[in-house]
This record gives C-alpha cells, structure tokens and sequence, in this order.
C-alpha cells in the first residue's frame, strides 16, 4: 500500500459499516486499500470485506522439521560424544531418540505457528493510524488508506454512509 | 442451554476489567498474605541447599517423597488447561468461553511450579544444568538421552512454552482493549504487549484458525507430558507397584481429573471474588461436572485395572506391596481418604443436578478430589520404594519433614500470588470471546418458548 493517509468513519452499526465499505467499493478505492475494523468477530463477509487469505499453515510444517532436526542433532550428537554404554542400552537407542524428537518436533511447530499468526495478521505494528477507542466498545470502524488528493472524496463517501465521526491520520 | 444474559460491550469491558483497571480492596491484603509465605518457602529452600538434603525426610531406600510427589501434582493440575481449552475449542463447544483463560492459566502456573520440585529435589539445582543441557564441552560430559529424567524436562519445557504462546495469542485482542482504556505507563505496557492490535477481519481470521490449529498442536503434547512424567517411573524395573505399562494413560487421565477440578476451584473463587454471575454460571459448573464424572469413571477403571493386575499375578512382593498400600497402617488411612475423597464422596454426588449447579458445593468437591489426587501420587510414590529392599527395618523408613510440609503449602501460595498478579494486569475472562458469543447467539421461539440459538460458521 503506497497510501500516506488513513481515514477513519465511525458507525455504531454493523450494517453502518457494511454500507460504509460498500460506498468506498463503489467510488472506485482499490480492495485491499480499506478496511473494517471491530472489537468483537463478525462472521466472514458481514460487511462484504475482501475474505483474507493466509498461509499460516505452512509455518508449523517448518517449524516441525527445524525442531525434528535439532532433536536428532541432540540425541545422536550427545551420545555419540559421550559413548558410555547405560543401562544395556544401545548407545543411540531409537525409542529414547524418539521422544526427545516428538517433543522438539512439537516444539518447533508451536513455535513456529505463533509466529506464523504474528507474521500474517501484519503484526507488530505499533502505529495505528486513524483509530478510535470506542471500537474497542462495540462501534464500527471503517478505516481508508490514501494519498492526500482522494482524502476529501473518502470522507465524503463515510459521511454518506452514516459516520458518527471521521478522523484522519 | 437456557441461561443467557444480554449484554453490549460496555458492559463486558467495565466488568470484565474490573481487577484491571481498579483494585478490588481484598487483593492487596491477600497478596501481601500469600508474598509472605511464598517468602517463607523461598527461606526454607535456602536453608535446603544450605543444609543438604539431610533436612528432609528422605533416607535410603525412598529417595522421591513429597518434592516428587507435588511435582506429578502439579503437572497433573496442568493438564487441564489444554484439556479443556483445546478440546473445547476443537468442538466449537459454546459453553468455553468463560473457562479457557483461566484454565490456560492453571497449566502455565502450575507447570512453572512443577519445574521447581525436581530442580529443589536435587539439591544442588545448579547442577542439574550439567543433565539436560549439551553445554560442558571442555569436559565432554553430555546429557544421557536415554534416561527419561532427561525425557521430562523436553516434555514439560515444550509443554510450558507452547501453552504460554497459546495463553500470549489468545490474550491479543483482550490486549488490545486494554490499551484502549489506560493510560501513561500502562497504556505503553499494553500498547507494546498487544503488538498494535487493530482487530481487522484479517486479525480476527487469523485469531480463529490459530485457536484451532494451536489446540490440534497442543493437544498431542499434554498427552505426551503425563506419559513421559509417568515413564519416569514405569520404565524402572526395580520398584514394585511402579512397572506398569497402564501407567501412561493412567497418568494422563488422572491428571485430567485433578485439573478439571482444579478449573472449578478456580472458577468459583473468579465468582466469588470478582462478581462475575453474569459470566461464569451454574451452567458451566453443570457442564464441568458431567465432564468430571466421565473423566472420574474412566480413571476409576484405570485404578482398578492397576490394582486387580497386581494382585492377580501372584507375585508375592506384589501382593505384599498392595497388602501395605491398602491395609498396614499409616498407608491404609491414607488409602481410604484418597478413595474417599478422589472419588467416593465427589463422583456420586455429582449425579445430581442439584449438586452439579451449586457452586459452593462444587467448590468443595473439587478441593477434595484434589486432595484425594496428592495422596493417590503420594501412594504410588513412595510405599513402592519403601518395599524396594527385602528388609524391613527400611519399610518405613521415610518421615515427610516440617520442611517438606511447607515447601508444600509455599506451593500452593506461589500459584495463588501468581493468579493474583496476573489477574491485576490481565483479564480472567476472554473479553473477545464473550463479545462474540453476544454476535452468535440469537433467540428463536419455538412454541411457547425463547430458546438461545448459536450461530456457527462453517469453515
């Protein structure tokens, strides 16, 4: 998004919202420029936003062969080091091997999965633009991003649609 | 499910925050009170390590009493957090949403109070880096991958890791709400901690797949935790009572029991101290309940199956640890309190609805499972190690010592403080989640009746 502004509109409806978002789909805003933004989980589509795609499914994948990896390189590694013979067991004795692997291959999907949900829900990203705290109290927010000549038309397009207030950031 | 309360988000984010964003005038007092004795069991490990282990009641042969004993306690409480938040998540169950933060919660704490006891247990703490960490290259001594001692340890940590991630992601957009309502210090704590969260559809998405595919991950390792903490002792061909192949899902299922009554303990304390009738209600505690008679039955089986094996295979040190387990004194008052109160007392009372849907009541049949739950780990534990020796002069030869005692209690207090902390900074209940609950849930009539509909998306 080369966008330098966002726009934000107020509704304290979730119908207010969708006709907001369909209002900027008709004047022309490229999808993907604006969007919905609420304190609760709607149902997909309830304001006939673009439905998101994500890859995070293929975070755990990677994070299970790093951390299957990292187990072999431990088990065998270690007691190959340290071949002294316990417990009549063979000195890389597969079953040992095994939990140790399941363990950190667990490990590494986790891991990588909270960073996959990070990464694709475009966080951290600390500067919010134009918010409201009231989203955060069941109102609607349906926020633009655009270059300063479309500022105008985007306020005017949310006002339409019912804003209680606009702001811009 | 036909108890429902309406309520606007307002609402839910002045109750729900209400230990965050003032201090009930109890929490102050009750941490300072618990701060004390948590200071206590800090005072009394120093003078362990100072001291040795000679001033515990540990002596040969019973080398694993009460420290070990409250770790697989604590473990076991553990396993209701992804018990019930995974399994409920998964189902789509409606009835969750007020129970998974607090019983996320319960495994995080009680797992970091776990970890403690077999790092106290060795005495010298320090030195149990040198077991399970490949570090000590100038000597070439490395961990012994074979020993289930250094199973435990990749068990609990990835379990402990991944259900705090859990807990942190989950916590996003409550994290975010809190942001929205502070200010100063705390406004840039929770500004930062909730990674400039905006709850855009693409968030929220993102939040839902998580829940489910963190639950499909984490599901597979609270099974594999209590398994490997129970190969700690089933995979010891030396001990009678402790050879088991059962021992796994005995384990596993046992813990299941102890935690989901921890759960209600906990959610009646939420009740009670914080007001939330609104939140948590007689519904979830009947809902708990059915679970824990199930639960309770199946593990019930496991015990019997433990025991009828034991004696059936008329192996004389077999039959004589389960005649002392059971009937030579102090371990047979032990014995009937454990049945008494991990089963006998809860599981038929429970059958009623009337029980099932009285919190107090429930409150008090979950402290006693939990006590029944300790002492059933108590007597797997050490009556078995007593007997590890033909001579009878070490039978009972373990004494638990005041020390051991309040290491005990210093743990319960530090799960406590730690609940208590957490409850000043974060919320107990998933806002987000009860907020989404009010968007999904619908009265239809049907008849003569309203009757609370929910909604569900298909994914």
């Amino acid at each position: 998004m080369a966008a330098s502004n966002s726009v934000l509109g107020l509704y304290d409806s979730p119908d207010a919202g969708a006709n907001a978002m369909d209002g900027l789909r008709s004047a022309g805003f490229a999808l993907g420029t604006f969007d919905v933004l609420t304190g609760t989980p709607y149902p997909e589509g309830a304001f006939g936003e673009h439905v998101p795609q994500h890859r995070l499914f293929r975070f755990p994948f990677f994070g299970a062969m790093v951390g299957i990896t990292l187990a072999i390189l431990f088990t065998a590694g270690t007691q190959l080091a340290y071949p002294v013979i316990t417990g009549g067991k063979p000195i890389l004795a597969v079953f040992a091997m095994l939990i140790i692997a399941y363990e950190l291959t667990m490990l590494g999907a986790v891991v990588a999965t909270v960073v996959g949900i990070i990464f694709e829900s475009r966080l951290p990203n600390l500067n919010l633009g134009a918010y409201d705290t009231r989203i955060t109290e069941g109102y609607i927010g349906v926020v633009v991003e655009c270059e300063d000549d479309r500022i105008e038309e985007a306020r005017g397009v949310l006002q339409t649609a019912g804003a209680l207030e606009i702001k811009t950031a | 499910m036909q108890q429902r309360r309406i309520l606007d988000e307002v609402t839910i984010n002045r109750e729900l925050l209400r230990g965050n964003l003032a201090t009930p005038k109890w929490w102050l007092p009750t941490v300072l009170g618990l701060l004390v004795v948590v200071l206590f069991g800090f005072t009394l490990m120093g003078i362990m390590f100072n001291r040795g282990l000679g001033v515990t009641g540990l002596n040969r042969p019973v080398y694993w009493g009460l420290f070990i004993t409250t770790f697989v306690f604590w473990v076991g409480i553990s396993h209701a957090g992804i018990m019930i938040s995974a399994i409920l998540r998964l189902t789509q169950a409606e009835w969750r949403r007020p129970v998974t933060r607090a019983a996320e919660l319960l495994t995080v704490f009680s797992l970091l109070t776990a970890l403690f006891f077999p790092l106290i247990h060795a005495g010298r703490p320090w030195r149990i880096f040198y077991w399970i960490t490949p570090f000590d290259f100038a000597r070439g001594i490395f961990p012994n991958a074979r020993s289930p001692l250094i199973w435990d340890p990749f068990a609990i940590g990835t379990y402990l890791t991944g259900s705090t991630l859990f807990l942190y992601v989950a916590l996003l957009p409550d994290l975010g709400v809190l942001r929205d309502r502070t200010t100063g210090w705390k406004h840039s704590f929770y500004t930062v901690t909730s990674l400039g969260w905006r709850g855009n559809p693409r968030q929220w998405r993102l939040q839902t797949v998580a829940g489910i595919l963190l639950s499909a991950l984490m599901l597979p390792i609270f099974v594999s935790v209590h398994s490997i903490v129970s190969w700690d002792f089933a995979v010891t061909p030396s001990v009678e009572g402790w050879h088991s192949t059962i021992f796994a899902p005995y384990f596993v299922i046992g813990a299941v029991h102890s935690g989901v009554s921890a759960v209600v303990t906990m959610m009646a304390l939420m009740r009670w101290l914080w007001g939330w009738d609104n939140y948590i209600r007689p519904e979830h505690f009947d809902a708990l309940a059915r679970l824990l008679i199930v639960v309770a039955l199946g593990w019930m089986g496991f015990t019997f199956a433990e025991l009828i094996f034991g004696v059936y295979s008329l192996e004389a040190p077999e039959r004589a640890l389960r005649e002392m387990q059971m009937f030579t004194w102090p371990w047979n008052l032990l014995f009937i309190t454990f049945f008494l109160t991990a089963f006998a007392i809860p599981v038929p009372l429970w059958f009623f609805k009337r029980v099932r849907n009285n919190i107090a009541l429930m409150f008090w049949t979950s402290i006693l499972v939990n006590i029944g739950m300790w002492l059933e780990r108590f007597l797997i534990i050490v009556p078995g190690l007593s007997r590890k020796q033909p001579f009878v002069f070490t039978w009972d030869s373990y004494q638990v010592s005041p020390l051991e005692w309040g290491l005990l209690l210093w743990s319960f207090a530090w799960v406590l403080m730690l609940m208590l902390l957490f409850s000043k900074f974060f919320p107990l209940i998933p806002l987000f989640e009860t907020k989404e609950s009010q968007v999904f849930t619908t009265d239809i009539k049907i008849g003569r009746v309203n009757v609370p509909a929910v909604i569900r998306e298909l994914d």
